[in-house]
């Protein structure tokens, strides 16, 4: 052949690495304004104030939202009340219909929700097509085969419903919080009121849709849409007895001291700084692969971000290089685009907390690697990153950065790595690599967090409870186990 | 090379080689199969897969009549278009390499046989090196050979390597790849274990399979074979090829190999000299393929001629 | 003429006085019982805290046969309690506290098969929960069963591995300071359980608002007290556990625990 080894070489890099293979996004109809859901139906709302909700990607408007005041959410919660007293009494077994119904209906437009997702939120589309979406649909399915057996999941007791369930969830998975939070509620027969983020408000409007296709009974959901303080006023309603809440652990803070001597139950999933410990005898390419699934996976918009890598020392250098060589094959750009590894920061406020953070690791003395990157004109975007060189006390190594920015700190011994590991306030999940089966059981006994990956990161599944220790926050979501926040047991 | 290592030293730095976590690997190699490559860089892909190809025929029934057929389809794939590149090689038994001489008199395609008592690798050493020398002087550039795998699984990886060393000694300038028949290994660490000892015997090529044991090569494999030569590049410099062979039947599988390569290997590995799709009925697929992206319009087996 | 015993703290597995050297007379009475302070409590956290990795650790066996032990010595005292509590219902409650050791002695090893499940995730992995002790868990003993309602919440927290700092009854605290020679003598390692007395109205903001105490239990509070509480107890994410006074059961003993999940592929 005419083609020179290095014409090949060239070739080759062009093919694979710039290969735009975008989503189609015409059989999504996004309107250009959506109304509040309360009592069944999309309303206009009593709010005035709008706000638009941006494509992180584009900075393109995708649609305007209302910003709902003090009298929304009143009437949000009031449909709620008065939904709740049939929906409550509705035999058991029709209420999981209704969720499995909604289960399916999501299946049934999987691919326009992960287009609405990605577009809205930023994330790539192969994660919200192959995680976000999935995964929601199979906790409606999951929670709707527990709304007829409750008295077997609390043996000795007759659960009964709470209420209504005031819920305010994050940007960084937003139909997937959704589901973690309205499957389990409307299971045990509570009505719920959620608030989206203010960033990410789309696809619950899609969500708004699929309960009218469900013919759920008026009330049982209803989604008002807002910033912070409709999210207080939520979680504040007099008649809102249940509170859910995803999010930082600052504002989770505010919320617990809030609703402080209200009677109200709570249940928090906060931030997290996760360790992901690599020993010297890991599936190294494994590892490698975890680590990058750990803290790239969603832009490390994750709650439970392996973050901080801590590498036994003995393999640290060749663990880097492989690492390294990893993150340059990274794709970042268009979210919609099935190749896309990196998609948008969520947000411009994001961006810039991460860019700050990022500023505070080099000032403090890290040293950071990201590898050749072509940034996109417009949108946020931040990219791969990683520091060595990081000491505990550094900022990158225990606030959490919400960002694809990974701290790599050393150890030496087991023990050091648990001291290392458990050296936070937070408490959410660790990730364990090694090839030894004792020492995996000893370390994930010794981890002081609610989720331990052993030789695997980032897996989650509606039949696994999720949640936090410490300032990550409490109670869980997911499995048996999530039903318990949303039932008194008589 | 380390011939001087003893049975004992070889065998504790096998027990050492890295494990391989099986359902990361099975990830991994699951979310690449996932990547799509443009429209326009389709035909480039094809058109590499192509020119990567070991077309092949492995059959008791081979004629000189069935390999001369199989040569005409390898220099010119597609008969009256010339923009279709012949393929890498035509890979058959040792009795046949004499009717690829002449068939492939003048071409670039290069001439593989399968040698070592294949499929089975079940006899001598004597015997083994015997038909390598013999396949080699019969015009073979390229010899495929099987390792022992009973000595392998016997834990005899001292028997493995010497042989892999004879036979490469045997082949003089002709190339060696090294078939590990991963469908009989057991797992990925067998695998990775026995990637790493045959490159340090020597390999040129590593190859998964010979196509007559299920499973044949699946993408996994071809991860965790490829994870092995990066690190044994790392670790030497000297570069090894990889094949893959057996079960791969489809364009869409080809790219999928030329996917995993590029994301494991780099674009330095994308070229016949370190690449190679070992296959029998892969070549009309592609062929098919290429015209359904040349004319828009999905494609028929029966405008390909079947050789 | 008897030999009357001093009242003290128990912090560390040791009978102390109170670093403030102060003491006041419950009820009127001409008992001096130890008026404990904020430093007083920061000592019990510490103590607990250093205590907890171990206990934790201990088998699921071995803490059964601690709180087994425990209820031993309390029958074995039971003169003792009935005389301390006084009235009508002492003999009852003494009964019940005794019972309600023995119960949860017996809840140790049962408590992960019950509350702990085996999870079938949709992939190839091996996927359990488990219950684990959340760590120091703050405990304010009501008063109108000071021996009890301490027991009530203390066994269930032992249970499951915590460590413990309690706030005994404040116009009843003797009961508690006893109860503190019962768990001394009951070969439960030092720091494990302690035990304060002293103003609940001093010493209620620094146990909710301590930043290593995991979670506090209200049952002995005022729902004035649960609100302060709970505004302070924000200020780490503690674990506020407001089940009913009389609860008993392994619900109990999971308020106050962790869940845990455990992930591992499948693989050869």
């Amino acid at each position: 052949m005419a083609i020179t080894k290095k014409q090949s070489t060239a070739l080759a890099k062009q093919v694979f690495e710039y290969a735009p293979a975008p989503e189609a996004v015409d059989h999504v109809k996004i309107l250009p304004r959506y109304g509040l859901f309360i009592g069944g139906k999309m309303v206009a709302a009593h709010s005035k104030k709008r706000f638009p909700t941006i494509n992180p990607a584009t900075e393109k408007t995708l649609s305007e939202v209302v910003d709902a005041d003090e009298v929304d959410v009143d009437r949000a919660v009031k449909a709620a009340g008065k939904a709740f007293e049939s929906w409550a009494r509705l035999p058991a077994s029709r209420r999981a219909r209704y969720l499995f119904r909604i289960s399916r209906l999501l299946q049934e437009r999987s691919r326009e929700l992960a287009v609405v997702e990605t577009m809205d939120g930023g994330k790539p589309i192969k994660e919200s097509r192959d995680v976000d979406i999935p995964l929601s649909a199979a906790h409606f399915f999951y929670y709707g085969g527990w709304a007829d057996k409750l008295e077997w999941a609390f043996p000795n007791r007759k659960p009964t419903p709470l209420g209504v369930a005031g819920q305010v969830i994050p940007w960084n998975f937003p139909l997937l919080m959704l589901a973690w939070k309205i499957a389990p509620a409307l299971a045990a027969g509570n009505t719920v009121v959620l608030k989206p983020a203010e960033t990410t408000p789309l696809s619950a409007m899609v969500f708004a849709e699929v309960c009218m296709q469900a013919d759920l009974p008026p009330g049982v959901v209803n989604i008002v849409t807002g910033a912070g303080r409709t999210g207080s006023l939520v979680v504040s309603h007099p008649d809102v007895k249940k509170v859910a809440f995803t999010g930082s652990t600052e504002v989770g803070k505010l919320i617990q001291r809030a609703i402080a001597g209200t009677g109200k139950r709570l249940t928090l999933e906060l931030g997290g700084k996760a360790a992901n410990i690599v020993f010297e005898d890991a599936p190294l390419d494994q590892a490698v692969e975890g680590i990058v699934n750990g803290i790239y996976f969603n832009q490390g918009h994750v709650c439970c971000a392996g973050s901080r890598l801590l590498v036994q020392e003995s393999i640290a250098e060749p663990l880097l290089e492989k690492l390294k060589r990893r993150l340059s094959t990274l794709r970042l750009g268009d979210p919609l685009d099935k190749n896309t590894d990196i998609g948008a920061i969520n947000s411009r406020a994001q961006l810039e907390k991460i860019q700050g953070l990022v500023e505070s690791g080099v000032e403090e003395g890290a040293e950071l690697y990201q590898p050749e990157c072509v940034i996109p004109e417009r949108g946020f975007w931040f990219p791969p990153s990683l520091f060595t060189n990081v000491a505990q006390s550094y900022r990158i190594a225990r606030e959490e950065i919400f960002g694809p920015v990974l701290s790599v700190l050393t150890f030496r011994t087991p023990n050091e790595a648990v001291e290392k590991a458990n050296n936070t306030p937070y408490g959410l999940s660790a990730g364990v690599w090694t090839d030894k089966g004792s020492r995996i059981l000893w370390m994930a006994e010794r981890m002081r967090a609610g989720v331990v990956w052993a030789n695997t990161f980032n897996r989650f599944d509606p039949t696994s409870p999720f949640g936090g220790y410490k300032e990550s926050g409490f109670g869980r979501e997911g499995g048996v186990h999530g039903l318990l926040p949303y039932v008194e047991l008589n | 090379m380390a011939t001087a290592l003893s049975l004992t030293h070889l065998g504790s730095l096998m027990r050492g080689v890295r494990s391989v976590d099986e359902v990361g690997a099975d990830e991994r190699a699951a979310s690449l199969a996932k990547r799509s490559i443009k429209k326009s860089s389709k035909l480039w892909a094809l058109d590499l897969a192509i020119r990567c190809m070991d077309l092949t025929t492995l059959e008791g029934q081979d004629t000189p009549g069935k390999v001369a057929a199989l040569c005409a389809k390898a220099v010119r794939p597609k008969p009256g278009d010339a923009t279709v590149p012949p393929v890498a090689a035509v890979c058959v038994y040792p009795l046949r390499i004499a009717d690829c001489v002449a068939a492939l008199r003048g071409s670039s395609v290069r001439i593989a046989s399968v040698a070592t008592a294949f499929p089975s690798g079940q006899s001598f050493t004597s015997i083994k090196v015997a038909e390598t020398e013999e396949a080699v002087r019969a015009g073979a550039h390229e010899i495929d050979m099987v390792i022992d795998r009973g000595a392998f699984l016997s834990g005899d990886y001292q028997r493995v390597y010497d042989e892999i060393v004879a036979v490469k000694e045997a082949c003089g300038e002709a190339h060696l790849k090294v078939i590990l028949e991963t469908g009989e290994l057991g797992n990925y660490d067998a695998v990775r274990r026995a990637s790493i000892l045959s490159m340090a015997a020597g390999a040129d090529f590593i190859k998964t399979s010979t196509g007559k044991v299920q499973p044949a090569a699946t993408l996994p494999v071809a991860l965790v074979m490829m994870e092995a030569i990066r690190d044994f590049v790392r670790e030497t410099g000297r570069p090894v090829g990889f094949k893959a062979a057996g079960g791969i039947r489809t364009a869409k599988q080809a790219i999928a190999y030329l996917v995993i390569t590029y994301e494991t290997l780099g674009p330095e590995w994308m070229t016949p000299d370190r690449l190679r799709l070992g296959a029998s009925t892969l070549l009309n697929d592609v062929l098919m393929q290429i015209d359904k992206e040349r004319t828009g319009a999905y494609q028929s087996a029966d405008y390909f001629t079947v050789d | 003429m008897d030999v009357r015993k001093t009242y003290k703290l128990f912090v560390n597995g040791e009978f102390v006085r109170s670093e403030s050297g102060r003491a006041y007379r419950p009820d009127g009475g001409q008992v001096n019982v130890p008026r404990g302070s904020r430093k007083d409590l920061r000592d019990a956290v510490r103590a607990a805290r250093t205590a907890f990795p171990a206990w934790a650790g201990r088998t699921a066996m071995n803490r059964g046969q601690i709180l087994y032990r425990a209820a031993e010595m309390l029958d074995g005292r039971a003169a003792q309690f009935v005389e301390l509590l006084g009235g009508a219902r002492a003999r009852r409650e003494l009964d019940q506290a005794v019972e309600t050791l023995v119960w949860y002695a017996g809840w140790t090893d049962k408590l992960p098969q019950v509350t702990g499940t085996v999870n079938p995730v949709a992939g190839p992995y091996f996927n359990f929960t488990i219950p684990e002790p959340t760590g120091v868990v703050g405990i304010v003993a009501p008063d109108d069963a000071p021996l009890l309602g301490l027991v009530r919440r203390v066994a269930p927290a032992l249970c499951g591995g915590n460590v413990v700092v309690a706030m005994a009854a404040e116009s009843r605290p003797l009961p508690a300071l006893t109860l503190a020679e019962v768990f001394a003598t009951s070969d439960l390692p030092a720091g494990v359980v302690n035990i304060l007395t002293g103003q609940r109205k001093e010493l209620l903001p620094w146990l909710a608002s301590h930043m290593d105490v995991n979670a506090i239990d209200v049952a002995g509070c005022s729902g004035e007290e649960v609100k302060a509480i709970e505004e302070s107890a924000a200020g780490n994410v503690k674990r506020v556990i407001k089940l009913p006074e009389g609860e008993r059961s392994p619900y109990l003993i999971a308020a106050f625990m962790e869940m845990k999940t455990v992930w591992h592929p499948i693989g050869v």
